[in-house]
């Protein structure tokens, strides 16, 4: 039987992190799925080694730009790990903000693509007119919308200014309202329900067999937060609580980031109130030779880095993981045995780039292009309508 | 189980394959084991202890090339690291894809970037590097040299 290829990628100037899928489609269902990566394989882990401790905390930072934090946060932890040290407490509490002003930021970006693919614009205005407020908190905050360049090994660069914590206070609680108004939104929305409930299921046995981290993970009722089980930042001293849901899907995973996203705006309130005075740096004075692992709760899930020091000024090996190294590979539980139309939400479920599935096309064996990326949004966004005026729900 | 007891029990029960425990801090430990053990280390610590596989590190150190592989255990707080010491002439070791499917890509990956052979390895194809990029060279070797000319021989440059 003559097997039709639907190639994904691999490149658009949109993309942050390119990468390349094939699926195998027999008609409508996808039967196989194959991935290729590195083309944005930029051999920082190599780069890292030629450049200082304190250089390096800038060339990390620009590894992702919705990581931004996530990357120096678990590089200075691996660097005072090697020592090892603590960092005063009041830099605790400003590194978490910046991470959970961050996660905030990065499930709304996600969930406004997520809406864009089924067909729901509102639900990405919403999500991405929401995210500009995050964006000015992190501007006050930081000075910098994106890449903060808040962190150094040993503390944090730049202070919080007293007077800028109610205007932040402020900011931070007008989202709430339209965050329980698009979580409503969606989980009493009926058509929502038909095209993520019970798609791209992955089993928690599955999860823990492929190793997947964050959200992807929780959503398949695997119970695991470096945040919780790891005692970094502040988190250990405010309230919260870590958002678990069992069914593996589609759905599941929008919840679990939505409420995460109420979470992280609790901690990041509580943090800000309650900002202990005190200094913002160690000041390190030299490295020892040794070993030092980092591990910080990324949006996506555990960002892991591991940094060998010799002695000298630079690093001798720095291993960086991110989270979407082990949540890709879960396509191949996911992808395999749904139709083409929905493996667009489902590659988006764990929240990669979805610039990615901007360039899918569909070619027959014969090379002959039937759908572009575009297309292929379309193809989604229809199924979408066709099910509302069918009333199939 | 503490953090004691999962240690105690790691020593008791791989008697002959720890050569030895380097404990660093109160949740980071390292551990060196024989080469020849790890599969059935890590099938114990991943299915039985129910530890999560973080990642492997591959790192070159000259006069042989080690691997870590951490593992959490996220109840206890603790990162335990294995760690295996392979000489640079027989740079080969058991793949860990038949424990868990999460060993596939950084496998692939150390053998692209170090030159590690990883004996059962399903598809050992490259992850990262272009098809372009030529046979046997290994970018994160400490013998590789920067813009080898070889390596950049297809790109124009």
């Amino acid at each position: 039987m003559a097997k039709t290829i639907i190639p994904i990628g691999p490149y658009h100037p949109l993309q942050e992190e390119p990468e390349f899928f094939t699926l195998v489609v027999d008609g409508e269902k996808v039967v196989d799925i194959d991935m290729q990566m590195g083309y944005n394989h930029r051999g920082i882990e190599k780069l890292s080694e030629m450049k200082t401790f304190d250089q390096s905390t800038f060339v990390i930072e620009r590894i992702c730009g919705i990581c931004s934090t996530s990357h120096p946060f678990a590089y200075t932890r691996a660097v005072e790990d090697i020592i090892p040290m603590e960092v005063p407490e009041r830099a605790k509490y400003i590194r978490t903000i910046i991470a959970e002003g961050e996660r905030l930021h990065s499930h709304l970006l996600w969930l406004g693509l997520a809406g864009h693919f089924l067909g729901y614009n509102t639900v990405y205005m919403w999500a991405w007119k929401l995210r500009e407020e995050i964006l000015e908190v992190m501007e006050i905050l930081s000075g910098n919308r994106n890449n903060y360049a808040m962190f150094k090994p040993g503390g944090i660069r730049r202070d919080i200014k007293p007077e800028d914590i109610p205007v932040v206070v402020k900011k931070l609680d007008s989202i709430v309202p339209t965050l329980r108004l698009l979580l409503k939104a969606v989980t009493d929305d009926p058509v929502i329900h038909a095209r993520t409930k019970g798609i791209g299921i992955l089993t928690k046995e599955e999860s823990i067999n492929y190793c997947a981290l964050g959200p992807t993970s929780r959503a398949s009722g695997v119970a695991r937060d470096v945040r919780k089980d790891s005692h970094y930042g502040a988190y250990d001293k405010v309230e919260w609580e870590m958002i678990v849901t069992h069914n593996g899907d589609v759905f599941d995973k929008v919840v679990v980031r939505i409420l995460e996203m109420l979470e992280a705006h609790k901690i990041m309130k509580a943090c800000l109130l309650d900002l202990p005075p005190g200094e913002i740096d160690a000041k390190i004075k030299s490295i020892p030779p040794g070993e030092g692992i980092g591990h910080i709760e990324a949006p996506r899930g555990e960002t892991f880095h591991y940094v060998r020091s010799d002695g000298t000024n630079s690093p001798a090996r720095h291993k960086v993981r991110a989270p979407t190294f082990m949540n890709l590979p879960t396509y191949k539980a996911t992808v395999v045995g749904e139709t083409i139309s929905d493996a667009t939400i489902i590659l988006a479920a764990i929240d990669p780039c979805y610039c990615c599935t901007e360039r899918m096309a569909v070619r027959d064996p014969g090379g002959r292009k039937l759908y572009d990326g575009e297309a292929m949004i379309r193809l989604s966004q229809e199924k979408t309508e066709k099910m509302r005026r069918r009333r199939l729900i | 189980m503490t953090r004691e007891e999962v240690l105690k029990n790691l020593k008791n029960r791989f008697k002959d394959d720890i050569i030895e425990v380097f404990d660093k801090s109160s949740n980071r430990v390292y551990i060196d084991i024989k080469p020849g053990s790890l599969v059935s280390v890590a099938t114990y610590v991943f299915n039985d202890l129910e530890a999560r596989f973080n990642i492997a590190t591959g790192v070159d150190v000259r006069y042989h090339m080690e691997i870590l592989y951490h593992f959490t255990f996220e109840d206890l707080n603790l990162l335990i690291s294995f760690r295996v010491k392979l000489p640079k002439d027989k740079l080969e070791i058991e793949s860990l894809t038949s424990v868990f499917e999460g060993a596939d890509w950084i496998e692939r990956e150390m053998h692209e970037l170090l030159g590690i052979d990883f004996k059962g390895h399903p598809d050992l194809r490259r992850l990262l590097l272009s098809e372009e990029w030529p046979e046997g060279v290994y970018p994160l070797r400490c013998d590789y040299k920067e813009w080898d000319e070889k390596a950049i021989r297809d790109r124009g440059v």
